[in-house]
């Protein structure tokens, strides 16, 4: 007997003949019409008119029509709540039948039935069942409490019901402990807050013994339910891990990823050095190849997750490269995605091979697929230096092979390669020239124009060249065209005397003839730049650009943590956290790793750096934003998309250059400030921050910090003792790892023996080694520059932190920033340049010889005009005058004369700051009064801000 | 959880849905559609599609989409593991997985959805403990198919039967096995011959390059059984060489300390066919390559034509005959024709599906295969860019190419004797030569 004649009757009258039949008196009649119900039903026919007649035959001994009957009422059941009433009396009694089954199909479909009338009596059958004596009804009436929270989640928790589920995971029987897991975290995701998986070391064991004896979907749902767990230390760690491990063995795929999503994060507590460790890492490559030789959509899913296990922790699968090699019949999703993981693992030891097969996918069918591949040649050039001239040399024989859409990828990366290996690879300029005609793609254009302004003065007529892109320049994208601009000039500040026609025309089709205001800006920038100094046009168009990282597509490191305790879910396969785009999971918790325990070297405080982005402490200093991009932009550094984050080069300074240029006030600022331009960032096009000039606030003492610093020679020789004591805040995180690549820098400042120290702790949170340290400063308030160069002397391995501290000197250039006391840093290494700013508390500034003489103390008091003087008040400080004053002394305010009036203790002070200039200081204390009035007279008021934050910060420590 | 299931076959015709929780329109299926209209070919459809409300996981199989709708976050292996088990239980069932024969089965189909999963979470997903509930369809059904065929005549005669005998197919006892620490196995079996079969199938994976290099190959192998024994029988089953094997994935009835331990597989078996354990060699020393095949295709620049020339040979064999060898060939679309001689097997070409399909049988020592001629391109088209690779087909009975060997199987804890076999069988599996 097939179903398939259910699908035939269309004809009018269906509806009637079929209710006939339901109200035949023959038990096989009822049952077939109820057949050809539930297959109407099956295929979206609405059969809802027959509602009453079905349910009619609900009553009956035969399983099978009670079955088909419950079938029919869960899905008509919400379009007829009324009538759907009619079957609780039924329900409730097959509740109370001597078979378990029946109990349990009642309760189960009671509970899929999704009115509220209904539910209201599904909660008495369904307290006895989640207590029945059989473990099949227990385990299906735990689900049914997920199903009725679905539905009323007040009335489960009115009921009491969460609590009995809570109860079930102690339960006997695997199968009851693994539904009722189940349900508890489907309820618990719908309550981010609730506590409801209370796990403690009792329920994991039950949990753990459970795992070894239920089925393999509720082996899943304990493995994901024991990964939100935190154990107390490494060796419950390790004993969990031991007892998770088998289910790496296990055939069905969803298990061995849940297990190794669980081993993956308690890895993370255990000590490196131990040996299990190593066993561990080695257990895990195994079960990870083998999820590849399954179906392609279980391939997908789990080349996905490999991507991140990869970039968490890359030991793993290194040597299976070539178990990610492309067949020809795979999926797109699936090459695409091994394509990925292939680079990410590319090492010098394997890149012979991966190239070769790069070179093979080159040919293949599937455009996007060669077009991915190309660029991952490009790729390997700049991961694997040592590769770079074999990857050149196969684009070059691809870019022979003239098809259209390999040429183009291959220039696209071409010109990344240059920006990695400057000077080194220019000879094979002349091959990408001859395909110039055939590029017909925004991207390869533009990566050609860029080629061919880089090198203008190699390509004999790059002028010709150029000029032939010129013809068409309305038609072009902005990309080439702001290309096109930007190359042209430099062209002409490379060849001015040939090339001004060809300068003038594309500044005025720029500026003139275009509506594109990004294209237009840049015209005049440039116009403004050529007419006023070309001298400084040649700094700013032609400046050292910074280098592009190796990695691309990193995830940051706290994402990527996150994403790790997410592995095998949605979130995995999206690489975004659930908080992102799971609809319904209001206020998802966001998970982390634990920190790893026993390991005196651990790099982060427990609190700050492992809150993955729920915490991060007030102190952090915004990374430098994206004005710089402005910079970037005009150099046309984001060119393509291996080279992200280029150049967030240094900022106000660079605004307001950029601002005066516009406002065409540079003539009048360039008139007078000869000195270079840029340059004070290293590695950096610093453009701009020149333009700023001398600030005015500085007095022309910019000569005495050499005399302080005699005066701290002298110092050092006398009084030690006082200096050690001075007050060093402790360090806080300037520099995000999630921002700058991996690298994490926290840091303070403190004055030790007359020379300021910047005290930098450099984490490296990346996965490579981090080299090639350098630090620069940009211009600031009082001329703080490093004093010798950043000493790492060892390469920074991965999740090591190293401590240095860096001597400042006070001799740099100077330049008014806002705050006063703000410094912007630039800190480059093997991966790329990062910069960010900090504020110095300004008693480092303040020299050992700030004593004052009492006359001219006085003198100088009433020298300074009144307007000058600033009245602050200090509250809760609890120190008598004497401790205040030697606390004070450390950090070099020292106290001139003191004087008592009315209970009040007046304390008269001076401080000296690098370059010379004097803070006057009254300070005025009564007993009893936690209250302090601080008077301070300067000839430079700006700086009372800053002293002020110093009163107070080392009053108060 | 999985909220919702649709079938839909390649045509776009979405002919099964079931709701575990609220109805879901179906029009939800639209992005599949999208996703399809985008992809070149259904097996490239992205087997994780979002939509602004839904989340859609699919698989291709036997020419249809089953495609779960979720809505919160749920590991996709799982449901992806789900569907294929879906898939394999109307394999099962119905003998094939196919929109007929599921349309043919719908009441059951439902029927099984519903035992399978409950509010979304997966209830009964083993086959035995399936049957026990809902009958298959019966094997006079079956025999009834293969005699008449036509379905109208089919189903009038299945109608009779159905109603002469007034059976149910559902099962009206509590499922024993889905409680015990031993789900796998239903209580009270009984058989007149006990017997246990072991296949130990191993399938080659390997890209070789145009000169015959090895790029890459590996071997995964699996040991189906078909066991069929009385009682609760606790069996063993030993290797010569268990140190081949150090990456298997077990059927849950093998227990893993003791594999740990002492390299048996030791367990309670399944009733019925079940896989046993799949295993993986990829240590490249381990894995031999069983033919040669030496191979020039080319195109020339003028003239609209190019040549072909294919040679295979036997190479590590272990002196046994690899047989069914078949090679085919995905040729570039701009290949009109081919015109090729071969002195063995036969050799055809599809002009529209540009599949080139040289099927050669046996290969012996004596005579080496060769196939070559000329082929034909559509005039005035420029040189395909792309090489066209081969896929080779073999299998070599009586051998597992990786040399593993079953040392023993023994039996405890019932008393008759069992029959017991093992038989070896290699083949190729995504065995692809480049040119």
């Amino acid at each position: 007997m097939t179903d398939s004649k259910y699908f035939t009757t269309t004809k009018k009258g269906e509806i009637f003949e079929l209710k006939a039949e339901l109200n035949s008196d023959k038990k096989e009649k009822k049952k077939e019409a109820v057949k050809k119900v539930i297959a109407s039903m099956t295929v979206g026919k609405d059969v809802s008119a027959l509602f009453p007649d079905v349910v009619n035959c609900m009553q009956t001994d035969n399983l099978e029509l009670k079955k088909l009957v419950y079938l029919y009422l869960m899905n008509y059941a919400k379009s007829q709540p009324d009538m759907a009433i009619m079957a609780v009396n039924t329900f409730v009694k097959d509740c109370e039948d001597p078979n378990p089954l029946i109990r349990a199909l009642a309760v189960r479909t009671m509970g899929c039935i999704r009115v509220d009338k209904i539910t209201e009596y599904l909660c008495e059958p369904l307290r006895k069942c989640l207590k029945d004596e059989d473990p099949y009804v227990r385990k299906t009436a735990a689900v049914c409490v997920a199903k009725l929270h679905d539905i009323n989640a007040q009335l489960v928790e009115d009921q009491g019901f969460l609590d009995t589920l809570k109860d079930l995971i102690s339960d006997s029987n695997p199968m009851v402990v693994a539904n009722a897991v189940a349900a508890l975290s489907e309820i618990a995701e719908s309550h981010p807050n609730s506590n409801l998986l209370d796990l403690n070391p009792q329920t994991i064991n039950k949990l753990l013994t459970a795992l070894n004896e239920c089925t393999e979907w509720g082996q899943i749902f304990i493995l994901d339910c024991l990964a939100n767990y935190t154990p107390r230390d490494d060796r419950e760690s390790q004993s969990i891990c031991e007892r998770v491990t088998p289910r790496l063995s296990h055939a069905n795929s969803a298990v061995v990823l849940s297990a190794v999503k669980v081993l993956m994060k308690f890895m993370e507590m255990l000590p490196k050095d131990l040996d299990y460790y190593g066993t561990l890492l080695k257990k895990l490559a195994p079960p990870l190849v083998t999820l590849l030789s399954a179906e392609p959509e279980l391939q997908y899913v789990a080349l996905r997750n490999i991507n991140l296990i990869v970039q968490k922790r890359p030991e793993i699968l290194k040597h299976e490269m070539k178990v990610f090699f492309v067949k020809y019949n795979d999926p797109i999703y699936v090459k695409l995605e091994k394509l990925d993981i292939m680079i990410r693992l590319a090492s010098q030891a394997n890149i012979a091979q991966v190239l070769a097969e790069l070179k093979e996918y080159a040919t293949e069918v599937d455009v996007d697929f060669v077009r991915k591949a190309v660029r991952a040649i490009g790729r390997c050039a700049i991961k694997v230096e040592q590769s770079a001239e074999r990857c050149v040399s196969t684009l070059l024989d691809l870019i022979q092979t003239k098809v259209n859409y390999v040429v183009q990828e291959a220039i696209v990366v071409i010109k990344d390669i240059f920006r990695k290996y400057p000077n080194k690879y220019e000879s094979v300029i002349a091959t990408l020239c001859e395909n110039l005609d055939s590029l017909d793609e925004p991207e390869a254009r533009a990566a050609m124009i860029w080629i061919v302004g880089e090198y203008a003065e190699r390509i004999d007529n790059a002028d010709e060249l150029l000029e032939s892109f010129l013809e068409g320049f309305h038609d072009e994208s902005t990309q080439v065209q702001l290309q096109l601009l930007t190359a042209i000039v430099k062209l002409f500040l490379k060849k001015p005397t040939e090339t001004q026609e060809l300068v003038q025309q594309v500044l005025s089709l720029a500026t003139q003839d275009s509506d594109n205001p990004d294209l237009r800006d840049r015209g005049y920038i440039y116009w403004r730049l050529l007419s006023t100094d070309p001298v400084a046009a040649k700094e700013v168009v032609l400046a050292e650009k910074p280098l592009i990282s190796e990695e691309t597509d990193l995830i940051e490191p706290t994402l990527l943590d996150e994403l790790i305790c997410h592995i095998g879910s949605l979130a995995s396969v999206y690489h975004k956290p659930p908080s992102a785009f799971v609809e319904g999971s209001r206020g998802v918790q966001h998970k982390r790793l634990p920190p790893r325990s026993g390991s005196g070297e651990s790099t982060e405080s427990p609190e700050g750096a492992h809150s993955g982005g729920a915490a991060i402490p007030e102190a952090v200093p915004a990374v430098i934003p994206s004005q710089g991009d402005l910079l970037g932009d005009l150099l046309n550094l984001d060119l393509g998309p291996p080279t992200t984050g280029v150049a967030p080069a240094p900022t106000s300074a660079m605004q307001m250059g950029a601002m005066d240029l516009l406002g065409g006030g540079l003539d009048s600022l360039m008139g007078d400030d000869s000195e270079p331009l840029g340059g004070d960032i290293g590695g950096s096009p610093a453009i701009g921050a020149g333009f700023g000039g001398t600030p005015a606030v500085m007095p022309a003492s910019l000569n005495a910090p050499v005399g302080g610093g005699l005066g701290d020679l002298f110092d050092l020789g006398g009084g030690v003792g006082t200096t050690t004591s001075a007050y060093v805040a402790p360090k806080t995180v300037w520099l995000l790892a999630m921002k700058a690549k991996g690298l994490e820098i926290a840091g303070t400042f403190s004055r030790r023996g007359g020379v300021i120290h910047m005290e930098l702790s450099l984490t490296n949170k990346a996965m490579s080694v981090m080299t090639d340290f350098a630090i620069q400063f940009n211009r600031n308030s009082f001329g703080l520059a490093p004093a010798g160069p950043l000493q790492v002397l060892t390469p920074l391995s991965p999740n090591q932190t190293t401590e240095v501290s860096l001597p400042l000197s006070t001799v740099g250039p100077v330049m008014k920033m806002e705050p006063l006391n703000n410094l912007q840093v630039a800190v480059k290494n093997n991966i790329d340049v990062f910069y960010f700013s900090c504020l110095y508390p300004i008693s480092i500034l303040f020299v050992e010889d700030g004593k004052m003489e009492r006359q001219v103390f006085l003198a100088t008091w009433k020298d300074i005009p009144n307007e000058n003087e600033a009245q602050f008040h200090i509250k809760d400080c609890h120190l008598n005058s004497d401790a205040a004053s030697s606390k004070l002394q450390s950090s070099n305010i020292f106290t001139i004369a003191k004087r008592t009036v009315d209970n009040q203790d007046m304390l008269y002070q001076s401080i000296k700051l690098t370059n010379g200039i004097w803070v006057l200081a009254e300070l005025r204390l009564q007993a009893g009064n936690s209250n302090y009035t601080l008077s301070l007279k300067c000839r430079a008021p700006e700086v009372s801000q800053c002293v002020l934050q110093c009163y107070e910060t080392v009053l108060k420590n | 959880m999985i909220h919702s299931l649709f079938l839909v076959s390649t045509a776009g015709h979405i002919f099964l849905e079931k709701h575990w929780k609220s109805v879901i329109s179906r029009s939800v299926c639209d992005y599949l559609f999208e996703a399809q209209g985008k992809a070149s070919a259904p097996e490239n459809v992205p087997p994780v599609i979002a939509t602004p409300h839904h989340y859609l996981i699919s698989v291709y199989r036997d020419r249809i989409f089953f495609v779960a709708v979720i809505q919160t976050e749920v590991p996709p292996l799982f449901v992806i593991e789900f569907l294929h088990r879906v898939a394999e239980t109307f394999q099962d069932y119905f003998g094939e997985c196919s929109e007929a024969s599921i349309k043919d089965n719908v009441v059951i189909v439902y029927e099984l959805l519903e035992e399978m999963l409950d509010n979304g979470f997966p209830l009964a997903t083993e086959a035995n403990i399936l049957k026990e509930m809902i009958k298959p369809p019966t094997i006079l059904r079956s025999v009834v198919n293969t005699i008449t065929g036509g379905r109208e005549l089919r189903s009038v005669f299945a109608w009779s039967v159905a109603q002469g005998s007034g059976s149910s197919n559902v099962g009206g006892t509590l499922p024993t096995g889905q409680l015990s620490n031993i789900p796998w196995r239903r209580t009270g079996v009984k058989y007149t011959n006990n017997e246990a079969y072991f296949d130990v199938v191993e399938e080659i994976d390997a890209i070789l390059d145009k000169s015959g290099t090895v790029v890459f190959a590996e071997i995964q192998g699996v040991i189906d059984a078909c066991v069929k024994l009385s009682g609760m029988p606790d069996l063993t089953l030993s290797f010569v060489n268990p140190r081949l094997l150090d990456d298997v994935s077990f059927h849950p009835c093998v227990r893993f300390k003791r594999w740990e331990a002492e390299r048996v597989l030791s367990f309670i078996p399944p009733d019925g066919n079940f896989r046993l354990m799949s295993y993986h060699v990829n240590a490249q020393n381990l894995v031999a390559i069983p033919v040669y095949v030496k191979q020039n295709v080319s195109f020339f620049e003028t003239g609209s034509s190019g040549r072909l020339d294919i040679t295979v040979g036997p190479k590590q064999t272990m002196g046994k005959t690899i047989e069914d060898v078949v090679i085919t060939v995905h040729m570039p679309k701009v290949v009109l024709n081919a015109n090729l001689t071969t002195n063995q097997g036969t050799s055809t070409y599809d002009p529209v599906t540009k599949v080139l399909v040289w099927d050669i049988g046996k290969l012996n020592q004596q005579k080496v295969p060769n196939l070559k001629g000329s082929l034909s391109l559509q005039s005035g088209a420029p040189r395909p860019d792309e090489n066209p690779t081969l896929n080779i087909d073999l299998r070599i009975q009586q051998l597992a190419i990786s040399g593993l060997k079953v040392n023993r199987l023994n039996m405890f804890g019932e008393k008759y004797k069992p029959f017991k076999g093992v038989k070896y069988v290699t083949k190729a599996g995504k065995f692809q030569v480049r040119t």
